[in-house]
């Protein structure tokens, strides 16, 4: 067998071998690799609002009303949610996206939206990312997502701010 | 003229200041009572016993935490959708194959609004501990799973013992598991 032969073999088995060491290696450091999701990080700094910003928007909005979203786990969102949210499915189905789809399409665009999920930290929320797209895809101007930097409970609940319990 | 304007002004600066503050009472008032509404108790087990509840397994079994009183139990809330919850619950199930001689039990619960998505992803991790549906009422008894990955440790007496929010180093759990399983 050539030298040439040997070589690419040897890459060819090292390529083979390499995701199995790996996950051994995590194995061996009890954590396994999350799956990617990461999916908020698509969101504009620029749209983002934070939960004391919007908790001083609903107590001090005018006539201009904001209609806020809740793109999440609808189990979550019947043990508590923001005062005034609407479910709208979770953002990370197709089906999430058609409830959310039908609620929008009426609206005008200008209508100021404000989304969002909590169900884990942001950095893994899949739903908030794929919901503010569809949204900007419908033609709407005006829509924040709600930073939620760990998780709804503690990020707003335990705060104390405004919330509903129910359907 | 300054003097003068800003008198014509003070009675509107007053009433905005009885407003403000008036306003703030009311935002104060709202906030105490609507921080926990019916059905949301603030209150986590910890150091209290675990609600106990019978729900049937993802599996079509009956599912009942005081079924494994004399075991030290991980009660872990996940979902299909959390994505940390999915890096946890393969490590889970190692500790079970391994620690179960020792009395160890893992119980999970899916937050998912459907089981068969929660069961498909049950089958495709080929977890080796029972799993169930849980519902808000459930999520309530625990405080209130508003947000995931959460996990309880209960020790054999049915005792909750340590609550983990949110993405947990597993090395944590797994030692705080580890004294449990110590204990008699």
């Amino acid at each position: 067998m050539s030298s040439g032969l040997i070589r690419a073999t040897a890459a060819f088995i090292a390529v083979l071998a390499s995701p199995c060491l790996v996950l051994q290696s995590a194995w061996a450091a009890g954590q396994w690799p999350a799956p990617p999701a990461a999916s908020a990080f698509t969101i504009p700094t620029a749209q983002l609002i934070q939960p004391d910003e919007l908790n001083h928007l609903l107590h001090s909005q005018g006539d201009e009303k904001l209609l806020i979203l809740q793109v999440g786990s609808r189990m979550m969102f019947d043990q508590a949610h923001i005062s005034g949210a609407e479910y709208a499915g979770p953002g990370s189905q197709a089906e999430g996206l058609d409830q959310l789809r039908s609620r929008a399409t009426s609206l005008p665009r200008t209508t100021f939206i404000i989304l969002y999920c909590g169900c884990c930290p942001w950095n893994r929320c899949p739903n908030v990312g794929p919901a503010y797209s569809l949204l900007q895809q419908m033609g709407f101007t005006r829509v924040k997502v709600l930073y939620l930097a760990n998780n709804f409970g503690e990020d707003w609940v335990n705060k104390g701010f405004a919330i509903e319990a129910g359907h | 003229m300054k003097p003068a304007i800003s008198l014509a002004l003070w009675p509107r600066f007053v009433h905005r200041a009885l407003r403000r503050a008036f306003f703030a009472g009311i935002v104060t008032a709202s906030l105490a009572t609507s921080a926990a509404p019916s059905g949301l108790p603030t209150n986590h087990p910890l150091n209290k016993q675990a609600p106990d509840f019978a729900l049937t397994g993802l599996n079509g079994q009956m599912l009942r935490l005081s079924g494994f009183r004399g075991k030290v139990v991980l009660l872990n809330f996940w979902a299909t959708w959390c994505a940390p919850c999915q890096a946890e619950m393969p490590v889970f199930a190692a500790w079970q194959h391994r620690d179960a001689p020792r009395g160890f039990q893992v119980i999970g619960i899916s937050m998912d609004d459907d089981a068969a998505s929660a069961r498909r992803l049950v089958e495709r991790l080929k977890l080796n501990y029972p799993s169930a549906l849980g519902d808000a009422q459930l999520a309530a008894r625990y405080g209130g799973v508003l947000g995931l990955p959460l996990t309880f440790l209960i020790d054999r007496n049915g005792l909750v013992r340590a609550r983990y929010q949110g993405e947990t180093d597993v090395k944590t759990i797994e030692s705080r598991v580890n004294a449990l399983l110590a204990e008699p």
